[in-house]
């Protein structure tokens, strides 16, 4: 390979995703980005100055040994490179496909200063694609059996990502899902065509290689509690990856009239029970086709709501935020292919009150205008009411996607579990540790919704301090 | 895979299913119900758990085919399967020694609740049952009913069998010959519903009732089994589904059951149709 100097990989520009036309993505659900082809991914790695320093690692909420994976890539050798991402982060298909990347990693990028910062997302997607399409997919052996054994309650990414450590280091592992798919929001919530839901699968279907066991359609609370797990049940450890799965409204008047749907709702009907393909599967969703689908929200899940209404056929598909663009909390690049994809954006602009006829049929809202005063406790700048701008518009549908809380459902049923005022389990930030005796929690329903890496990390944390619990018997 | 050990019909349209899930059977209280997916391609639908057996680990479940689901399902015969049947879920049923307990049952309701009837009993309860239907052939539980009873009475709307009338009309007739009840227990259409709670209302009479809102997962993550009670937002899976009848919104919850009414609809008519279609076939083949 020849060898750039650094001044040259400076001047290489950043490889773009190669992507389905925005005006042909949007009328179907299959990925958005195509992924980079093998000689780009070199390129792109070439740019990589490997930093004494690199700081890009510190932007990584997991500390995946960014410089080193990258230097496999630039080699071309890129089963070398997913073996060093998994040192560090078990799912790099999904998190190089949902991460906020220009707040992380990319963003502590030095290559950023000058030029637009390495893609170590696209990167990290691309060798785990590669590894997966290879067939040679590394499925660790797990250390010899401990006799040990931990339920994992919840299959989204703390739990998975619990589910595999602890399953390496020899424990059986078992994990409880109240739904019918494994996955949590990244099957039931996260759209196929940010991530398809095979890719999901495949990775489960590693974990269930190794042996870590799964039961569905196990809502533990119910069937199941916490206290009868450590009990009769027989296990040594709890991780509770329960997530925040308790969808918010805004408490304004006529939000539960027909035609109001929460983001995980709509969600839900469309990704996990397919109500796009109905009536070939029994689920149906409002016929979004040519109507008017307002979503309330500037988060992932409010553009995925949007774009999901969009490519089931509606013929305005509005994103109404109360702030600014600059406030939004979705991944720049979600936003940007949202505009691509045809989206309206009605920024500064709140909803007052939803408006419909004597059979509650949603058809109108009446909104207000809005602009943004001092920062509040979160930094982001107050939006105020505009006094006198309120107006209608016409909609058929709404969705509101303005956050989830805490699912109460645990908290009732293992009531010696510390819980926050917001309704979150309080943990040891070090160990992820409850106020309860072998049992641990992490991810959404420590944070409240964050994201996917996050998650993920928790779940590694206490995965660790599981271990140490486990076979020493020290609390 | 959940295995159907007896399935029988119990009325026209109404079949009664005993299913192996011995965990659940283990687990489950009066009030609670579960959620059950047919197949890969089916919806999830909420089923009461009317009934358990510890020694099997069975529930039963009582279906009225109302819809493509439902009517699908009642077409499942002993030794079929059903894919998912999670629970048990919903918060069970307040029960307590009230005094005088009236559980009001209208058509399939009636199954819902017979366990809590069942459970108004053990409690101590004087309990008595007015089971309603439109016509004789479609009473059930009849003698189920009368045996956790200390009164029961059916009613039919066509005057066909027992109390001519409405299980309205029988409760009001209960309450002018000045019993002191003390609690009541309506499970039935929304309309049925809605009306016993107008009946107890001026008389303060405790009424709980089961809602049926639509639901999805049956976990509280989805929010589309919202109900309005006392004005506020409630999540009827989490909830409930039993709530205070003097508090419901029982219109809310009448229109936001008719989301899908047209879709329901063209389901069931192709579900339908292909049905014919087999028949045809198998007919034809014969
Ligand atoms: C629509 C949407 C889009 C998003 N987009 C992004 C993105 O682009 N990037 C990003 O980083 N993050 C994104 N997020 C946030 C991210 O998905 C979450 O932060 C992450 O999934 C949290 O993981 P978790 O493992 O804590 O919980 P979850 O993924 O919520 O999984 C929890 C699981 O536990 C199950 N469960 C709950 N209660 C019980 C119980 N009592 N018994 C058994 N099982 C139970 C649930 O059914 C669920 O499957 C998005 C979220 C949503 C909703
Ligand atoms: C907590 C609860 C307990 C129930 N217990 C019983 C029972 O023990 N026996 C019984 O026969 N029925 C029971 N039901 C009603 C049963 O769930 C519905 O009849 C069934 O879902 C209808 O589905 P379908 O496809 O056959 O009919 P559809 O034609 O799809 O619908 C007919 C009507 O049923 C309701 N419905 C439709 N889909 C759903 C859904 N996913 N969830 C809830 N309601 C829906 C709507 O009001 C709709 O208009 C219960 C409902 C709830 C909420
Ligand atoms: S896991 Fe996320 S933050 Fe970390 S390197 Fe990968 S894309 Fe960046
Ligand atoms: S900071 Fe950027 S250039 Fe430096 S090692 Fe990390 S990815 Fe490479
Ligand atoms: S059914 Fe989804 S929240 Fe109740």
């Amino acid at each position: 390979m020849k060898q750039l100097t650094p001044k040259e990989r400076m001047k290489i520009p950043r490889h773009a995703m190669i992507e389905q036309d925005p005006q042909v993505r949007n009328r179907n659900f299959e990925e958005v980005n195509l992924g980079y082809a093998e000689q780009m991914a070199i390129e792109e790695a070439q740019r990589c100055l490997q930093c004494p320093k690199p700081t890009c690692v510190e932007g990584c909420p997991v500390h995946i040994q960014i410089k080193d994976f990258i230097a496999f890539i630039a080699e071309g050798d890129f089963l070398g490179a997913v073996k060093k991402i998994k040192e560090d982060n078990a799912l790099p298909a999904i998190c190089g496909r949902v991460c906020p990347q220009e707040e992380q990693c990319e963003q502590a990028c030095v290559v950023g200063k000058r030029n637009d910062p390495v893609a170590i997302g696209y990167l990290e997607r691309f060798v785990a694609d590669y590894e997966r399409n290879s067939g040679k997919v590394d499925i660790p052996v797990p250390k010899p059996s401990t006799g040990k054994r931990v339920a994992i309650v919840g299959s989204g990414p703390a739990g998975l990502s619990c589910a595999n450590d602890l399953c390496q280091l020899g424990h059986e592992v078992t994990v409880f899902e109240a739904l019918h798919e494994l996955g949590g929001v990244l099957v039931y919530g996260i759209p196929e065509f940010r991530l398809p839901k095979a890719i999901v699968r495949k990775e489960i279907d590693g974990l269930k290689a190794m042996g870590v066991r799964f039961e569905t359609d196990a809502v533990i609370g119910r069937i199941t509690t916490v206290d009868e797990l450590l009990g009769e049940e027989g296990f040594d450890a709890v991780f509770l990856g329960v997530g925040a799965g308790l969808p918010w409204f805004m408490g304004i008047p006529g939000e539960n009239m027909v035609g109001v749907y929460s983001a995980n709702e709509f969600l839900t009907r469309v990704n996990l029970m397919k109500a796009y393909e109905f009536p070939n599967y029994d689920s149906p969703i409002l016929d979004c086709h040519d109507k008017n689908v307002a979503v309330f929200g500037g988060g992932n899940t409010a553009m995925d709501a949007v774009r999901t209404a969009k490519r089931l056929g509606a013929r305005n598909a509005y994103c109404i935020y109360r702030r600014s663009e600059r406030e939004m909390p979705a991944r720049v690049e979600e936003v940007k292919h949202a505009k691509e994809e045809g989206i309206q954006f009605m920024l500064l602009t709140s909803p007052l009150e939803f408006l419909g006829d004597e059979n509650e049929w949603l058809h109108a809202v009446r909104l207000i205008k809005m602009e943004l005063g001092e920062p509040d406790d979160s930094g982001r700048r107050r939006p105020i009411p505009i006094k006198g701008s309120e107006y209608e518009l016409s909609i058929d549908i709404a969705i509101v996607a303005i956050g989830n809380g805490a699912n109460p459902l645990i908290p009732q049923t293992t009531p010696d579990i510390e819980m926050s005022k917001r309704g979150t389990i309080v943990v040891d930030e070090e160990t992820m540790k409850t106020s309860k005796k072998g049992v641990f929690a992490g991810g959404d329903i420590v944070t409240g919704g964050a994201t996917v890496i996050l998650a993920m990390g928790a779940g590694r944390k206490a995965a660790q301090a599981i271990d140490q619990y486990i076979t020493s018997g020290e609390w | 895979m959940f295995k159907i050990i007896n399935a029988r019909f119990l009325a026209e349209n109404i079949k009664m299913f005993e299913i192996e899930a011995a965990k659940i059977a283990k687990k489950r209280k009066a009030g609670q119900f579960v959620i059950i997916r047919i197949d890969e391609h089916g919806e999830r639908i909420p089923l009461t758990i009317a009934d358990s057996n510890l020694e099997k680990g069975t529930i039963s479940l009582i279906v009225q085919g109302v819809g493509k689901t439902t009517k699908e399902l009642n077409m499942k015969e002993t030794g079929d399967t059903i894919l998912d049947v999670v629970g048990p879920l919903g918060k069970p049923s307040e029960i307590e020694n009230f005094g005088t307990a009236v559980s009001v049952g209208g058509g399939v309701g009636t199954a819902i609740a017979y366990p809590t009837a069942v459970a108004l009993k053990e409690a101590g309860n004087y309990v008595i049952t007015i089971n309603g239907a439109r016509s004789k052939d479609l009473v059930i539980l009849e003698d189920e009913m009368k045996a956790v009873s200390d009164e029961s009475y059916v009613t039919t709307d066509d005057g066909s069998y027992g109390f001519h009338g409405f299980v309205t009309q029988k409760l009001q007739e209960l309450i002018d010959q000045g019993k002191k009840i003390d609690f009541v227990l309506a499970i039935g259409p929304i309309p049925m519903m809605r009306a016993i709670a107008e009946v107890t209302r001026p008389y303060k009479i405790k009424t709980v009732v089961s809602l049926n809102p639509i639901m999805i997962d049956g976990t509280g993550m989805c929010g589309g089994c919202r109900v309005i009670v006392n004005g506020k937002t409630q999540f009827a899976c989490v909830d409930g589904p039993e709530f205070d009848a003097h508090a419901v919104d029982f219109k809310n919850l009448v229109d936001r059951n008719r989301t899908y009414a047209d879709l329901e609809k063209k389901a069931l008519e192709k579900f339908e149709h292909n049905c014919h279609l087999v028949e045809k076939i198998n007919e034809l083949e014969k």
